[in-house]
């Protein structure tokens, strides 16, 4: 028998045993404070501030001053090299942003050290050159900046959300104040420490701790010119609803309930490959996840038995393990929730199957699933569930295939798996997601503009247009 | 021998046309997410325990192969020592599976492994190109099996694969399984060389593993090690896959041995992890899969020693063949 | 009194440095004329080696990823800025600029690449498109290397020229053969040295001193040579004759500022070829 041996990576990251705020280029003193945890193990990692008002008042008139009396008065170019330099220094402490985020996160080290972190990298080395080349960007010659962003982020890819979010920021000459999401601060907090050692000028990026109150207050700031953020539809009601009538200018990255649709000329390995991958990367804690298989009729039987062995070679555990698939759950409320809406799904009638995983004692976990034989009535086809679970759906023809997929108030993403090329062209200006994945699934790049229709938001991060949302057109 | 008749696996009589409309009606291959599969599974971590078992089945999976046009009756002896006894400080090392050579060093080869129990394997059918007639191959088979071979290494006709000619490959392939008959009436054991590198594109290699697969083969081989690109880690990949979906479909096992290129125990023990996450623990046999490698013996021993001394060795801490 | 051991300055042909296969050097002197070096002379022979290691070079170059494109440029900058004082020096003996001077020509040659990296994975998101064509068609331009560009930088500038003739050829994935300024050619020889330590791979670029007129026709009109960038000749109507024989692509001298710190678009574009794709959409 050939087990694994345990391949544990090193414990390269430590953090302090309690942290302030990042503003205006220094820490404040912890205050308020609450405890982040491991969620594999439960253990606490240190004590998190919880930011007030006053903490948020304090780190936009940072942002502002920053803005006015330094980042505003540089060249493009100067801009530019402070973001590569960021870039570089992300690259140098790679192994330790990795350990730091899985270890706060629960999500597995392989995820961290090979996609995560060498994404976000990519992702400031991509804005550091725009940063000079603005007149490029679409909004004709000489665009302005909008002055100070709030940015919201949320907790499945802490860093990573971080990094599309500075970055552009940065690069088109805006300051910002940036909130972590509650369970996930630690790499945001390591990465003001990489901002004091690239030498940014102070104020230019602020972090403010603390839930879904400090959120809010930073968002209806007065003072604040853009708000970015990434996060539930749910969420992103509030915060549209709050700005409504004020001057300032939004994006919205939400939820989604994407269909990955599998034709019977599919490459059918891959496919297997790229639905397993679409919904249990990262623990399905994915906006743009591959939550329904619209698998076409004919093929359903066969294409269900290839996606159970797959899912039984799925390792789920440790996720400082190197070998680990599949991590911990980010939160025990999200592991409730999941476990409800799974319940409800079987009360409809669908068929759950599950891989027999070895659950760890403590912990938040969940053991991959599919809910065979649902409908587009069920909830679980409906309702974002954000966890390791399948909805399977059949169809007929590719019509059919587009009104399922389209039949949903989110937008966010959508898979086609099929080998031939006008079939899949043709589906691809039919489906209504901002982010359309065609033999593959949950591909990532900082040139390539991500963002969803409808209820998944509005706004597109990364490539050029990504940058305009951060610049006013020259007029 | 097949458990299930071709006749009945494609749904009709085996002509030209019918091989054709069954091997084009298999699922494409998609490059870049077969790559991206391989790259993944190549990711895996294994330390200790689990790498010390690699490491032995690694070299159990082997065909310890000398296939040079200069070998010479004592070369060939010199390696055959070599698998009996791979490491005279630890004799506790597990042996090759098999010897593999040229048809005419076979006898050679018998006599030096004499009662140890590794095989000796022969390439034949006009090894490495394939290009002569089929009566010629079929001799070379013959002289071979004769010799002794207990397994045969054959290679496909690439040239009538590429042609579209997918009939004369399958008639060639059935021909050598009926010359690897012994006397006796057993069969030498055979493995069908796909070469890989020649056929180019994944689909090719998807459609002549399941055309070997038809024809008979007991094993499906990548390469014969003598052209430009040899195995790799998404074509074995794919050939699992194919002989797992075989399984599936016919409930006969048939092998997978990769060659040529495979010079590392790191790399050697990458593919024992596709194996098992691809194919299943059934596979991690060697009667169900081979290594075709020359000097990966070498790096297997070292890193064997390495986990006992807990230091980095040398060349001159193992012997030559 | 310590004894500096002096540079022998040789050619930078595939990623290594030969003196020329002809044997030649020529004399380069300071800027008041007193010895400084005997730099190797390119022969036609070398421009012909640079060719194929440059031919060589550009699938693997413009195969990459232009994002990996992006990293070894920032990279050349990073050397640069490493070997500041090397080059200053270099430039002050030879021109005789002041210390200010020298550094802000070097200053104005790292942002320089700076700049040409930051283009590296940008281009087709300014420059391609998708063609909104009248017909269910995918229709999209995208913008593709040459392949190998043969260029004779400026005679006259002793390093932000030659920077800004070499970067925005090899950003998008061309393969270059450049000939130095005769008398000015030290810094360039010496910047293959950045280069080869900048995880360039070898025959991207190609770096031949010696004299334009011995050796530009021979460069020009080479029909291996896809592109050419005839800045620093003193002959510019007859090598464009030249060119015509094979119908390369032409840059023209004084078609680009080439002494700032900031390349242009254009010229990187003049160097590439638009391809469109057709492909028919329907189910």
């Amino acid at each position: 028998m050939f087990d694994y041996s345990p391949a544990p990576e090193a414990k390269l990251a430590s953090f302090e045993s309690s942290y302030g705020h990042f503003i205006g280029g220094k820490f404040t003193k912890p205050a308020k404070t609450y405890q982040t945890i491991n969620p594999a193990t439960e253990e606490a990692l240190a004590d998190i501030s919880h930011g007030t008002t006053k903490d948020v008042d304090l780190a936009v008139k940072a942002a502002r001053g920053a803005y006015e009396k330094t980042w505003s008065k540089l060249s493009g170019a100067e801009r530019g090299k402070y973001l590569f330099r960021i870039a570089r220094i992300i690259q140098e402490r790679a192994r330790e942003l990795a350990v730091a985020e899985t270890l706060n996160n629960g999500k597995p080290i392989k995820e961290t050290r090979d996609f995560d972190i060498p994404t976000s990298a990519a992702w400031f080395f991509y804005y550091a050159g725009w940063a000079d080349k603005l007149d490029y960007a679409g909004l004709g010659a000489n665009p302005q900046a909008h002055g100070v962003a709030a940015q919201v982020i949320p907790w499945n890819f802490p860093f990573m959300m971080l990094a599309w979010k500075v970055a552009p920021a940065l690069a088109a000459g805006n300051t910002v104040v940036l909130k972590p999401a509650e369970t996930t601060p630690l790499t945001a907090l390591l990465f003001a420490e990489i901002c004091q050692q690239a030498e940014l000028p102070d104020g230019v990026v602020n972090i403010v701790t603390g839930f879904g109150d400090t959120g809010a207050a930073l968002v209806g700031h007065k003072d604040v010119n853009k708000v970015a953020f990434t996060g539930s539809t749910e969420v992103g009601r509030i915060i549209a609803k709050q700005i409504a009538g004020s001057n300032k200018k939004v994006t919205l990255e939400l939820g989604g309930k994407a269909a990955n649709i599998v034709f019977d000329d599919a490459p059918i390995d891959q496919a297997v490959e790229g639905v397993v991958n679409g919904i249990f990367f990262n623990q399905g804690h994915v906006c743009c996840a591959g939550s329904r298989l619209l698998i076409q009729e004919s093929i359903h039987d066969e294409f269900i038995r290839k996606l159970k062995r797959r899912m039984d070679s799925l390792r789920l555990g440790d996720p400082m393990d190197k070998n680990t698939d599949v991590g911990a759950i980010n939160s025990k409320a999200q592991l409730d929730k999941i476990n409800g809406l799974v319940k409800q799904g079987v009360k409809e009638g669908g068929e759950l199957w599950q891989p027999t995983c070895k659950i760890p004692r403590n912990g938040f976990w969940y053991a991959p699933a599919i809910i065979d034989g649902v409908s587009p009535a069920n909830t679980v086809a409906r309702e974002e569930i954000f966890g390791p679970v399948l909805s399977v759906i059949t169809f007929r023809t590719p019509a059919e295939a587009v009104t399922k997929a389209n039949n949903t108030p989110y937008g966010l993403s959508a898979g086609i798996w099929t080998e031939k090329g006008s079939k899949m062209l043709k589906l691809a200006d039919q489906l209504n997601a901002g982010v359309i994945w065609s033999n593959t699934f949950n591909q990532f790049d900082p040139t390539s503009p991500f963002g969803g229709f409808k209820e998944s938001g509005y706004g597109r991060e990364g490539g050029r247009q990504g940058l305009q949302a951060y610049l006013k057109g020259g007029n | 021998m097949q458990a299930k008749d071709p006749e009945q696996i494609i749904g009709g009589k085996v002509t030209n046309a019918s091989l054709r409309r069954w091997l084009h009606s298999l699922p494409g291959v998609d490059k870049v997410g077969l790559e991206q599969r391989a790259a993944n599974l190549a990711t895996r971590s294994i330390k200790t325990e689990s790498k010390a078992w690699a490491l032995d089945m690694a070299i159990k999976m082997m065909d310890l192969t000398t296939l040079e046009g200069a070998d010479t009756p004592r070369r060939v002896q010199s390696l055959c020592l070599k698998a009996i006894t791979p490491d005279p400080d630890d004799l506790a090392t597990p042996s090759p599976a098999a010897i593999c050579v040229y048809g005419d060093m076979v006898k050679t080869a018998k006599e030096t492994i004499g009662k140890n129990k590794i095989y000796v394997a022969a390439v034949a059918t006009a090894f490495p190109s394939g290009r002569a007639s089929l009566k010629v191959k079929l001799q070379d088979t013959k002289d071979a099996v004769a010799a002794g071979a207990d397994e045969i290494d054959m290679v496909i006709d690439r040239g009538a694969f590429l042609a579209g000619n997918y009939l004369e490959v399958y008639k060639q392939i059935q021909a050598v399984k009926e010359a690897c008959q012994r006397k006796d009436g057993s069969y030498a054991h055979l493995k069908v060389i796909l070469e890989t590198g020649e056929l180019q594109t994944y689909d090719n290699i998807r459609r002549a593993s399941y055309l070997g697969m038809l024809a008979g083969g007991d094993f499906i081989k990548t390469s014969t090690g003598k052209v430009s690109v040899n195995a790799t880690l998404p074509t074995t990949l794919l050939m699992l896959q194919a002989v797992r979906d075989w399984y599936d479909e016919t409930g006969t096992q048939i092998g997978v041995k990769p060659a040529g290129g495979i010079r590392t125990a790191k790399d050697a023990i990458k593919y024992l992890v596709v194996v098992k996450e691809i194919a299943g623990e059934k596979w991690l046999d060697p009667n169900y899969f081979r290594f075709g490698a020359s000097s990966l013996l070498n790096d297997v021993l070292m890193q064997r020693k390495k986990l006992k001394t807990k230091t980095y060795l040398g060349p001159d801490y193992v012997s030559v063949d | 009194m310590r004894l500096d051991v002096k540079k022998t300055y040789k050619l930078f042909i595939g990623g290594k440095f030969p003196r020329s296969e002809s044997g030649r050097v020529y004399k380069v002197n300071d800027h008041k004329g007193n010895h400084l070096a005997n730099v190797a002379l390119a022969s036609r022979k070398d421009v012909r080696d640079s060719v194929v290691a440059a031919r060589a070079a550009q699938p693997g170059w413009a195969g990459a990823t232009a994002y990996n494109r992006g990293q070894v440029l920032y990279r050349i900058a990073e050397m640069l800025e490493g070997r500041r004082e090397q080059f200053v020096q270099e430039i002050r003996e030879l021109t005789g600029k002041s210390d200010r001077q020298a550094n802000q020509e070097v200053d104005a040659a790292i942002d320089s690449w700076v700049w040409h990296a930051g283009w590296s994975d940008k281009i087709d998101s300014v420059a391609g498109s998708m063609n909104p064509v009248a017909g269910p068609f995918f229709n999209i331009s995208t913008n593709q290397p040459t392949g190998v560009v043969g260029a004779l930088a400026p005679q006259d500038s002793v390093l932000v020229g030659f920077v800004n003739t070499i970067a925005p050829a090899i950003v998008s994935g061309n393969t270059v053969v450049v000939v130095t300024s005769e008398k000015l050619s030290l810094p360039a020889l010496s910047f293959g040295e950045v280069l080869a330590t900048s995880d360039l791979p070898g025959g991207v670029v190609n770096i031949l001193s010696g004299k334009e007129a011995e050796l530009s026709s021979w460069l020009i009109s080479h029909m291996d040579v896809n592109a050419v960038d005839l800045e620093g000749t003193s002959n510019p109507v007859e090598l464009e004759i030249e060119a015509a024989q094979t119908i390369k692509r032409v840059i023209r001298p004084s078609s680009y500022s080439r002494t700032g710190s900031k390349g242009s678009l254009q010229h990187i574009l003049d160097l590439m070829e638009v391809k469109t794709v057709w492909h028919p959409k329907g189910h």
